[in-house]
């Protein structure tokens, strides 16, 4: 009980140390870019229904309610970029690189590709090899597409697959509580929200590496 | 007054000849638009953890090989501050460090791909997978994952729609 105390006092200072409200995998993180259509929500990769497909999703624009999701778009200016480290040296070997053109309401997919330049700065790399239609809010079925080469994408509101009872969590650390609620009573802060997000299925053939790969996803703004 | 007039005129033809050139002469390419990072994230609640509001921005613009460099001393003292010793996957404080600071999501492309399913550790994220619990069991489990418990899982499994098996697998909006 006293060990509980001092961690939990511990772990209040260490908050204090670290900076107040904690959010949730990467929601609403960044005073530069919370509530903008560049806010990355969660990266997942995993292995494809097909297994020798990796799918790469990418979410944005985290905790909408379903009101906010009806008018919520993706951004002409923004580039959603997973990058993918295939040697261990976490640089990137190869972008996969989505941007929004509201011309067509629909993602232009680029890569992967061998990027021109590594780091902060980018550039569309090649040229288009999948492209989507936006799926509508309300749509009775997702929207996707599959290229020549075999990548599939998505792009559109999904439910936010994000679990966590953050509100208790948000407790622990102000010290208005001791630890977490009892199955049953918890809470799932981000059930009934949508995110905004883009889904690639890509070939592993096309990824390199030899058995691993390093992921990380960015959002980049035209300047 | 005259010299004005003159500038001005120079301008206007000046203007309407650049306007005519690059009308006449599509081949001439486009200059290169460029993207400037904004934000970035790999692994679940890392940089929302461990890194502080002010650091926040830097640390979204900070590329994974300089990370550890930059931030490593942001990451040992929040474990210090939690009293950090061990944990499941027996990485004392430096080594725990080590794996936290650069933050990249290994994924394998030959086996099975999930952050943790009793036996894989950090092979991928699946969307089922249930990153909170077995962050917490890392951080504050101990080396045995059977301290803190009130600390060690936030008691929510799982999504609260169910994925489906095929593409693009999340579940429709609410």
């Amino acid at each position: 009980m006293k060990t509980k105390k001092i961690l939990l006092g511990a772990l209040a200072i260490a908050t204090a140390l670290t900076g107040g409200i904690l959010y949730a995998a990467d929601h609403i993180d960044s005073p530069n870019v919370t509530n903008q259509p560049n806010d990355i929500t969660d990266l997942y990769v995993f292995r494809g229904e097909n297994s020798n497909n990796l799918v790469f999703v990418g979410n944005t624009q985290g905790l909408m309610s379903p009101g906010n999701t009806a008018t919520a778009k993706f951004d002409e200016n923004t580039v959603i970029e997973f990058n993918i480290d295939n040697n261990n040296d976490k640089v990137e070997d190869l972008v996969i690189q989505c941007k929004y053109d509201a011309a067509s309401n629909s993602i232009k997919v680029y890569g992967p590709v061998v990027p021109s330049e590594t780091g902060t700065r980018s550039k569309l790399e090649g040229s288009v090899t999948a492209s989507v239609a936006v799926t509508a809010y309300g749509a009775a079925a997702p929207v996707t597409a599959t290229s020549v080469n075999g990548i599939k994408v998505f792009a559109g509101p999904r439910d936010d697959p994000f679990f966590f009872d953050l509100t208790q969590f948000k407790k622990i650390i102000a010290g208005t509580a001791t630890g977490f609620l009892p199955a049953g009573t918890a809470n799932d802060t981000f059930a009934g929200t949508n995110v905004m997000t883009v889904a690639v299925e890509v070939p592993k053939s096309l990824l390199g590496g030899s058995g691993t790969v390093n992921v990380w996803l960015e959002t980049k703004k035209k300047i | 007054m005259k010299i004005t007039t003159i500038k001005l005129l120079a301008i206007v033809v000046g203007g309407s000849l650049l306007a005519a050139s690059c009308k006449k002469d599509d081949a001439t390419p486009a200059a290169t638009v460029y993207y400037q990072q904004q934000d970035q994230m790999a692994r679940p609640a890392i940089n929302t953890v461990f890194i502080n509001a002010a650091a926040k921005d830097s640390f979204n613009t900070t590329i994974p090989s300089q990370q550890a460099a930059k931030f490593d001393y942001k990451f040992t003292n929040t474990l210090t501050a939690f009293g950090y010793v061990s944990n499941a996957l027996g990485l004392g404080k430096a080594a725990f460090v080590g794996v936290l600071s650069t933050d990249v999501l290994s994924a394998s492309t030959t086996g099975v791909t999930t952050f943790f399913d009793g036996t894989n550790v950090l092979t991928g994220r699946a969307l089922a997978d249930d990153v909170i619990d077995t962050e917490l069991l890392l951080i504050f489990g101990g080396a045995t994952g059977a301290s803190n418990p009130p600390l060690t899982s936030d008691n929510i499994s799982s999504n609260d729609k169910a994925f489906n098996t095929s593409f693009p697998y999340l579940a429709s909006p609410w």
